[in-house]
């Protein structure tokens, strides 16, 4: 339990956030309705990939510096559980979409920027597939996996607060802050955040070890 | 570190806004008349919604703690 304790409480967390999530009282708004309760389930996700894919990036960049296969190991699978929060972060927001913007794509600048990074990462696992040789796997994904972060901070936060949006915080509408009058929705948005991040966490550390077995496997076999 | 910064400024992100005095106005006048899901709540029936989305978060994390014992399991044999 003392190496543990982070999984406990992102369990306990995560249980909190749901029952809260459903039970507290929120902010009457016309069009969002009850489903302002989706904030605290859709928007982690999207802070859950930004850390995961942030801690690929930097296994990334520590084995292009160290040559050392387990860095690649942590990068690969942080990626992995990084996008599996992006594919879930794009379908419960298409879902949100279609009961509060009327359609499941509304061409959004954000919704299209997620897509597309998404699209770039799937590439990142195809690039790696393609190629042989562990070490240049490892390098030629590692710089790929650099480009394919960079691209994502103007294709989420940058562009679409450029232009017309239809995302709370984007193309001129306010964030979900004006809504929150008494902090109530932070109460649980905040501890959601905090919980999806640690399961992420957890999610890659089991991929992780499964990789360390096999590797260690094939070395005495 | 770099983690904890982009975090930091990511939740301070959240700070960023304009307009904000207009739509809380709006939001104190329009309170009492936005359709929620009050009758729903007094029949109980979002009780059966916690206790569904509790049911399958509790199954998913059996199903995760179960691999994570296995993994352990696995790297124990193997250190021996």
């Amino acid at each position: 339990m003392k190496k543990n304790w982070w999984k406990a409480l992102a369990i306990l967390i995560l249980l909190y956030s749901i029952i809260g999530g459903l039970l507290i009282e929120v902010p009457r708004l016309a069009i969002l309705n009850e489903t302002i309760r989706a904030l605290f389930f859709h928007v982690p996700m999207w802070f859950g990939m930004i850390f995961l894919l942030s801690v690929s990036v930097f296994y990334s960049i520590k084995y292009l510096s160290s040559n050392n296969l387990q860095h690649d190991v942590r990068a690969v699978e942080f990626a992995n559980s990084g996008v599996v929060f992006g594919v879930l972060g794009i379908l419960t927001g298409m879902v949100w979409a279609k009961f509060t913007w009327g359609d499941y794509w509304s061409n959004d600048p954000k919704q299209n920027g997620a897509a597309i990074g998404l699209l770039i990462y799937f590439a990142y696992f195809v690039l790696r597939n393609s190629l042989e040789d562990e070490q240049k796997k490892a390098r030629i994904s590692a710089v790929y996996n650099i480009f394919a972060f960079a691209t994502l901070i103007p294709l989420l936060f940058i562009l679409p607060r450029l232009t017309d949006s239809l995302h709370p915080g984007n193309g001129g509408n306010p964030g979900f802050n004006a809504y929150d009058l008494d902090n109530r929705l932070r109460l649980v948005f905040y501890p959601a955040v905090i919980g999806w991040t640690l399961m992420g966490v957890w999610f890659s550390s089991i991929r992780v070890r499964i990789r360390d077995l096999q590797n260690q496997m094939n070395e005495t076999a | 570190m770099k983690n904890l910064l982009l975090i930091c400024f990511l939740f301070l992100s959240l700070n960023g806004f304009a307009q904000q005095s207009a739509s809380s106005m709006i939001n104190e006048e329009s309170a009492p008349k936005v359709e929620m899901a009050d009758q729903f709540r007094e029949d109980g029936k979002i009780y059966v919604l916690v206790a569904i989305m509790v049911t399958i978060f509790l199954g998913v994390t059996v199903y995760t703690v179960s691999i994570d014992k296995k993994v352990s399991r696995l790297e124990k044999d193997l250190k021996n």
